[in-house]
């Protein structure tokens, strides 16, 4: 889902930059106001987790591979707008260090997943999980059907974007300069495998995860948000 | 064991693991992820090179590359494991770092 340099056209590029810049902004203002120095170390685990996790490659056989972004997770440990920040770390890190997603797509990359991942993954989390206790069984599942769904939101996203670019642009002969396939096949490509392998793959690892940590600290389940 | 130490614990075996994330695309034959491709692969799936792509295809040249060592691509798989753990360690030893940094300057020091 790490969209490389030259699949979007500058002006994608620059409209998802936009986009990000008053969220980055709003996000260190909320964050400011209510995390303690005590929630630090998480914030620092979290952007470690969806580091990780991401080099997970899981392959189709025959064809593409996949990674799950562990990013519902940090947000329903840390609340939205704390994992909106760890997880534009690690994606920041993965560009510029490792190639991994280009640096004019940075902006895009944060959108989809720091962004609508983390955001729309907490509050359906919240919403299924709302006034279940924190040992209840119900938060494992909200965890997992939240998990599946953001990540395929932000798998359409990114088709989307794709899917785009050759109806932006094109050169006289019909040849497209960025992404070369269009929405039919990027949304359908994207879709089709995170509908299938790779939603699954964060819902269980969000899941496992939340039933591991109603176990070893129910607080942090009931409470853990920082923002 | 305080919970924050199984957690750090937690990280360190997903670093010695993600090795699994280069191996089993491997044995699989999986190929890039979609829309990742490298502009040879764009060349053979389109029958051209678009001509943007081409251009900012090479804007950056990130010291790491896809978590190997430059020179490394043709060493087998274990040597591309290894550098796969050290840098998922670099990765994670600086993500920390700014994570740290930024958790430092945004939250209260009172409490």
């Amino acid at each position: 889902m790490h969209i490389p340099d030259g699949y979007l056209g500058p002006d994608s590029c620059g409209f998802f930059y936009a986009v990000m810049l008053p969220i980055w902004a709003l996000a260190s203002r909320i964050v400011k106001k209510s995390l303690k120095a005590k929630q630090v170390p998480m914030l620092a685990i979290g952007a470690a987790f969806t580091f990780v996790i991401m080099m997970f490659n899981v392959p189709i056989p025959g064809g593409s591979t996949g990674h799950a972004v562990g990013g519902v997770l940090v947000a329903i440990l840390l609340g939205p707008w704390a994992a909106c920040i760890a997880i534009t770390v690690a994606l920041v890190v993965q560009a510029l260090l490792f190639g991994d997603g280009g640096i004019t797509a940075i902006g895009a990359n944060c959108f989809n997943m720091a962004f609508v991942l983390p955001f729309s993954g907490y509050y359906l989390y919240k919403a299924i999980s709302f006034k279940a206790p924190a040992g209840s069984g119900r938060r494992v599942i909200a965890a997992g059907i939240a998990a599946y769904i953001a990540l395929n939101l932000a798998a359409a996203l990114t088709g989307f974007e794709f899917g785009i670019q050759p109806l932006l642009h094109k050169t006289a002969s019909g040849q497209a300069l960025y992404c070369p396939y269009g929405l039919n096949v990027a949304l359908t490509a994207m879709m089709g495998e995170h509908l299938l392998i790779f939603g699954w793959i964060e819902a269980i690892v969000t899941a496992l995860v939340v039933k591991y940590l109603q176990k070893q600290s129910p607080k942090l389940i009931k409470e853990g948000k920082v923002a | 064991m305080k919970l924050i130490t199984k957690l750090w614990m937690g990280i360190g075996v997903l670093i010695i693991l993600s090795p699994l994330g280069l191996m089993l695309p491997e044995h699989f034959k999986a190929g890039s992820a979609w829309g990742e491709w490298g502009i040879d692969e764009v060349q053979k799936l389109v029958g051209y090179i678009p001509k943007g792509l081409e251009k900012l295809a090479s804007l950056w040249n990130a010291p790491i590359p896809d978590y190997a060592f430059k020179g490394w691509e043709e060493k087998g798989l274990p040597s591309l494991s290894f550098a796969y753990i050290i840098s998922a360690i670099l990765g994670i030893a600086i993500v920390v770092t700014i994570a740290i940094f930024i958790g430092y300057v945004l939250s209260k020091k009172e409490d």
